[in-house]
């Protein structure tokens, strides 16, 4: 589960260590298993290369617009930085391990699983969530089409689903159908709302994404 | 997920300065789609990982004017360029082809051509934290006489059966590739042909790269326009999945015959491979349905599938078959 979120360092033996230790093969793993504490390292800069960590660092992240700051460990993937420390929750945690899509976010225009990105690699790039896809009161398009053709059932897979699309019509308003579910070949909807998307991208489609 | 230090070297010097002798202990960072999620299956515990993203010139693909064209493309070019570069698609069209099949858009906007080509294995005992297999130090392959319908089917002599990971390996393999490596005592060069190497525990990578070392670039010379080439795969679903098996052929296509045929198989033995029987069944020949499907024939020759994957026998003899047709523009019966 969520060992990178605030909960800190796994605490004593591990049941995979223990199972390890008590293996024929616990000498050669040895130096394996064996990980000393990383504070033990002194983080050292030098002029070719910028050391950060292991403690929790400054970041700052320009989300939607706005620039956000916050402390972080290295680990602390994107989906983490943006969902448990800056409160931007559209973007969701389904599978955590880049699988899925429920995590989408634009990073510099460009769909990419925040769960799978740490978040350092994110600062200095423009990110987007599904937070953006309403200005003033009035819904985007496309999550517009998702209401009018009632493409959700329990929601989680959505806001995934709308950025995805959003970057696909972004970067071609005159995308295809066919195209448009191309771009959405990395998410996966667990209710099978399918059938409804399909209207909604046909409907974005007719109106050219718009 | 482990803490570590985080690195961000800007140049592939300092980078492979602040790589240990041991794997380990440090791992370079390209677009961390593999990267991360082993770390988070504490499959991967290094101390100290690498960010490669503000490394200057991985990002390019040089290419040369006219014949033989030259390709160089840098470690950091991402799957995603790779998918739409309209000079590979015309010259080098088995890597496009490959690249373009791998996952979603969201990984291919993430997943970088060295990371592709050093990636780490999906069998699921691998991936498992809980399954101390050769791989981890244990003493035994859970796949042998486990749950082995994604392993590979080429398995004399193998003490691990994993399927190579890495679907941009078979194009670069059949496209002569060489890829150019940095370490701390300078650079080398390796073809991608003997690049991969098949794991027996957990000193090994499913490369030949020292732990110290860094892939920079991966370079491929296209000899005339004559020069066709493909990659066919097999999957369950239409999309973001990964390949049963997968064939990529290379040839030039002279007076209608195929000559200097090369054709490398993949995800069906612990490294991708070269299959020399199958490109000695179609050399000097015409590309048709007949002989392309003797060449597929020819490809599964040896093959030694495990109790769930005797399946995946019939795919690869498909692939070989389908990528032939492609590269020699031939009607794909199979697209209705
Ligand atoms: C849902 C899903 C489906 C997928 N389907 C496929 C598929 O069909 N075919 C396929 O081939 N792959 C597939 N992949 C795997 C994906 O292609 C790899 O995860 C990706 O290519 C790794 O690249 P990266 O840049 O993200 O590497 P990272 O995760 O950053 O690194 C991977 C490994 O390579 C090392 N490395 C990275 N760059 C270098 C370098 N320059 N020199 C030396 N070592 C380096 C790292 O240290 C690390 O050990 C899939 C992944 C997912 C999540
Ligand atoms: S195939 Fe290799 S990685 Fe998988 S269980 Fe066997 S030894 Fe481990
Ligand atoms: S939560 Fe990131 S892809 Fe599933
Ligand atoms: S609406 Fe429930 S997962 Fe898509």
């Amino acid at each position: 589960m969520d060992h990178s979120s605030k909960r800190g360092d796994r605490p004593g033996v591990s049941r995979r260590d223990f199972l390890r230790g008590t293996g024929a093969a616990a000498t050669a793993v040895a130096s394996l298993v064996k990980v000393p504490g990383v504070e033990a390292q002194e983080a050292k800069s030098g002029a070719d290369v910028v050391a950060i960590g292991p403690g929790p660092v400054k970041l700052s992240l320009e989300v939607n617009g706005t620039t956000m700051t916050t402390n972080v460990e290295p680990r602390v993937t994107l989906l983490d930085a943006l969902r448990n420390y800056l409160d931007v929750t559209g973007c969701k945690k389904v599978c955590d391990r880049g699988t899925c899509g429920a995590c989408t976010v634009m990073v510099d225009g460009k769909p990419i699983y925040s769960c799978t990105m740490l978040a350092l690699e994110a600062e200095g790039k423009k990110i987007r969530t599904a937070e953006s896809l309403i200005d003033g009161g009035k819904l985007d398009p496309v999550p517009a089409a998702f209401v009018a053709c009632d493409a959700q059932q329990c929601g989680f897979c959505t806001p995934g689903f709308v950025v995805a699309m959003r970057a696909v019509l972004d970067a071609n308003p005159k995308a295809t159908p066919a195209e448009v579910e191309k771009g959405l070949a990395g998410n996966i909807c667990r209710c099978g709302t399918y059938e409804q998307m399909r209207h909604a991208i046909e409907d974005l489609c007719k109106a050219g994404g718009k | 997920m482990d803490n570590f230090v985080y690195y961000r070297p800007k140049t592939a010097e300092a980078a492979v300065g602040l790589l240990d002798a041991k794997w380990g202990t440090a791992e370079l960072l390209a677009g961390g789609t593999d990267l991360v999620s082993l770390q988070k299956q504490y499959i991967a515990r290094p101390k100290k990982v690498i960010s490669l993203s503000q490394v200057q010139g991985l990002d390019q693909i040089e290419q040369s004017r006219g014949w033989p064209m030259t390709f160089k493309i840098g470690a950091g070019v991402k799957l995603a360029t790779l998918a739409a570069s309209s000079a590979l698609r015309g010259s080098a069209a088995a890597l496009a082809q490959a690249a373009e099949e791998i996952a979603g858009p969201q990984i291919r906007n993430m997943a970088t051509l060295g990371g592709s080509l050093c990636q780490r294995n999906r069998c699921w005992y691998f991936r498992d934290e809980q399954s101390p297999c050769l791989l981890k130090g244990g003493d035994k392959c859970f796949a042998l006489d486990g749950e082995n319908r994604y392993h590979a089917i080429f398995t004399q002599g193998r003490k691990c059966v994993i399927a190579s990971p890495s679907t941009v390996a078979t194009p670069l393999m059949v496209l002569g590739a060489i890829a150019q490596v940095l370490s701390p005592k300078g650079k080398r060069e390796i073809p991608l042909a003997e690049f991969f190497k098949a794991p027996t525990g957990p000193e090994d990578r499913e490369h030949v790269l020292a732990p110290d070392e860094m892939l920079l670039s991966v370079s491929f010379s296209i000899a005339s326009d004559k020069v066709k080439s493909a990659s066919y795969e097999v999957r369950q679903k239409l999309s973001s999945d990964w390949p049963l098996v997968q064939a990529s052929v290379a040839f030039e296509l002279d007076g209608g015959t195929a000559k200097n045929v090369r054709i490398a198989l993949g995800h069906v033995a612990p490294v991708p491979m070269l299959s020399a029987e199958a490109a000695k069944a179609i050399e000097g020949k015409p590309i048709n349905e007949e002989t392309a499907a003797a060449a597929g024939e020819a490809a599964t020759s040896g093959a030694k599938p495990l109790s769930q994957n005797g399946y995946k026998v019939r795919l690869l003899a498909v692939a070989v078959k389908r990528a032939l047709l492609t590269a020699a523009g031939a009607k794909k019966y199979w697209e209705v």
